[in-house]
């Protein structure tokens, strides 16, 4: 069988699944529509948080960014698991118990302000969208590189199958499709991590392997890759190169933005109890954590085994030559990815060989040409999402598993998106239709409008996904910063403050505004070329980059909330009684009814 | 619901306070440990941690890549422990 039946066979037989589950787990009410009905079992719920929470950008991208760039590159790993701590301990039990349907409603209702509640749907809107764009651009990607159809057409399919178990099932078929979508990428990523980490280090665990001893060589895995990095003029994997101030606010943004993202809030709307709620957060990072502990080690072992490809004697023998790349099955791979266009090579000063290094250095570039291998370096592109896709071929594994890889790609966006998608929707019908428009609509009515908000949501990311603007690759910054200047800060203080409507407002609308106004500044204004006045790399408050802001827009989020409090009427009698109900556990059971 | 919660908020008034003064000094506690597993051991405490070797490097790259997300998980589970227990103690638990 060739790889291409093989991939279709995963890819199909993973899809047919999705869709059985879709018919399994219909939605007949607007409880289940929006939460499951609050029937979903603390790890289930863990489980499909894990897949709602890890996108393709997780799956594809993650391990390439750690390896190219190392220690400081640590942050997305620490930043987007830190933040279940604060979700788990700050937000998830106390919004579970509320007992409502979006996390625009938690604040409507806790500020008694339909405009902090306007305010909330917009952020969540503008932040869910930009982010589906990606999950989008990722399902036609995945498609056209593993199953050769053009992107436009498998983008179609993609949200063919997203319309089927989305639209119909709702939060419950969302819920029951992520864990199986959680299943098959879990298992797509740690095979090959399993095979690589075995072949190099000898140990089946990969996160264990990457604090391990090389086999080949004898040496602790990373002092040999930071030595061959460091002889090719590249920067030492373990080393801190960057700036540490910077460092410690992008984590933190990562994070405060993590628990602020709506898509994984309402998730622990659909646990039945509260202490459910904190339970589940634990398994979501557990399941979350399985492919976290695996990723630096792919990325470490993929980089060292792709750099010795180049060098099979090391950076001081000779590079590997073109005659070796063209006829050694085990250099297929490079044929196969280099008419992806993520692999590129050129024979430059025409020696026979193609050195890799990094020219950009001083030291390295007389080296090389001192050695003779020419004075620039000859792996013209070379795209870092190759290491976690190209992996199994370089550890030269059998096609079912360049499948599964295939399969959990396409899981890991697909899921992300219908979260994401669900978020969108039912801010929409819920927040939107129900809530300021026209509140005397019927249940029925209301599940009906929740479906229609639920297409036409598909068929706007579709589009988007199809023409992405130009920004697409920009808007995780911008998701995150909305998530963590905005909707986390005023979430917080919902519950652990006494905090009134015109001070969750202001804080709000400054903290969105200013994290908006820096990141345009650095990004360009609404993101068109060429109307930034600063840039990432010179900022202008410091260090901070435009990524790192959002813990910036949280502080003046909360310290303009607390001064405008301070300044105006404290809340009435009924809004402290709900937020002495929403700390108490007791009482989540009859919320259900709502 | 709302009735039901006012009436037990007023019996208990004391209680619950104590309750959630208790439920506050846990979080504190826990993203005190939290924040130096990560932004202390992990970035900034870093340079103090070189001289203790883990694997071909110092701990506090493993804390960066492993060790911090191995302590978050367990302060979850910790924290949903401790609060549940807690809800207990307090009579706030759901039946």
């Amino acid at each position: 069988m060739d790889q291409f039946t093989i991939n279709l066979l995963f890819v199909g037989a993973s899809f047919a699944l999705y869709i059985g589950i879709a018919i399994w787990a219909r939605a007949g009410s607007t409880s289940e529509f929006y939460a499951a009905g609050r029937g979903v079992h603390p790890v289930t719920n863990g489980m499909a948080t894990a897949a709602d929470w890890m996108s393709a950008a997780s799956f594809i991208s993650m391990a390439g960014l750690i390896a190219f760039v190392g220690y400081d590159n640590s942050t997305f790993l620490m930043g987007w698991t830190g933040g279940y701590v604060l979700l788990a301990l700050l937000l998830a039990p106390y919004l579970r118990k509320f007992g409502k349907f979006t996390v625009s409603e938690f604040i409507g209702d806790r500020f008694y302000s339909p405009t902090a509640r306007l305010v909330a749907v917009i952020c969540l809107i503008v932040a869910s969208v930009t982010y589906v764009i990606g999950q989008m651009t990722g399902v036609g990607v995945a498609f056209g590189r593993f199953l050769e159809v053009s992107n436009t057409t498998g983008l179609l399919i993609g949200a063919v199958v997203v319309f089927a178990y989305a639209v119909f099932g709702g939060m419950k078929g969302v819920t029951y499709t992520q864990v199986a979508q959680y299943c098959v990428l879990i298992l797509a990523y740690t095979i090959p991590a399993i095979f690589i980490s075995l072949q190099l280090t000898g140990n089946p665990i990969p996160a264990l392997g990457l604090f391990g001893d090389h086999s080949a060589s004898g040496e602790p895995l990373l002092s040999k890759l930071d030595q061959i990095v460091r002889e090719l003029g590249f920067g030492e994997y373990t080393a801190h190169n960057g700036d540490t101030f910077n460092m410690v606010l992008f984590t933190l943004s990562l994070m405060i933005g993590t628990a602020g993202l709506p898509h994984v809030i309402m998730r622990f709307f659909t646990v039945p109890k509260v202490s459910d709620a904190r339970w589940s957060a634990g398994w979501a990072l557990v399941f979350i954590a399985l492919l976290y502990l695996t990723a630096p080690a792919v990325g470490a072992m993929a980089r060292l085994n792709i750099t010795e490809q180049f060098w099979p004697n090391g950076a001081s023998g000779e590079p590997v030559s073109l005659e070796t790349i063209e006829s050694d099955p085990a250099y297929d791979w490079m044929q196969t990815w280099q008419q992806t266009g993520l692999l590129g090579w050129e024979d430059k000063n025409g020696d026979g060989r193609i050195a890799y290094f990094n020219d950009g250095n001083a030291d390295a570039k007389a080296a090389m040409e001192a050695a003779g291998w020419g004075s620039a370096n000859e792996l013209t592109n070379f795209n870092r999402d190759i290491l976690v896709l190209a992996n199994p071929e370089i550890a030269n594994l059998p096609g079912w598993v360049i499948g599964l890889v295939a399969a959990g790609g396409l899981a890991a966006a697909l899921s992300t998106a219908a979260g994401l998608l669900l978020a969108i929707s039912s801010a929409v019908s819920h927040d939107l239709l129900k809530g300021q428009l026209t509140p005397d609509m019927s249940e029925k009515s209301e599940l009906l409008s929740a479906r229609i908000a639920m297409a036409v949501a598909i068929a706007v990311a579709t589009y988007l996904g199809l023409n992405p603007p130009g920004f697409a690759a920009q808007t995780v910054a911008l998701a995150f910063g909305l998530a963590a200047a905005s909707i986390f800060p005023a979430l917080m203080m919902g519950i652990f403050t006494k905090v009134n409507n015109k001070g969750a407002v202001a804080g709000m609308v400054s903290g969105l505004v200013v994290t908006l106004i820096y990141i345009f500044l650095h990004k360009g204004w609404f993101f068109i070329p060429d109307t930034n006045s600063f840039t990432d790399a010179d900022p202008l408050l410091g260090t901070i980059k435009s990524t790192s802001f959002g813990a910036v827009g949280a502080a003046i989020n909360f310290a303009v909330a607390f001064t405008v409090s301070k300044m105006s009427a404290p809340i009435p009698r009924e809004i402290e009684e709900l937020v002495e109900s929403v700390r108490i556990p007791r009482g989540a059971g009859a919320a259900q009814d709502h | 619901m709302a009735d039901h919660t006012t009436q037990s908020a007023q019996a208990g008034q004391k209680s619950d306070a104590g309750y959630w003064s208790a439920n506050v000094r846990i979080i504190l506690v826990s993203l005190v440990i939290w924040a130096i597993c990560s932004f202390g051991f992990g970035i900034l405490l870093r340079p103090m941690l070189s001289g203790i070797a883990v694997g071909g490097t110092d701990l506090g790259f493993w804390f960066a890549q492993q060790g911090s997300i191995i302590v978050f998980l367990a302060l979850i589970f910790f924290y949903a422990w401790r609060m549940n227990k807690l809800d207990k103690e307090y009579g706030v638990d759901e039946e």
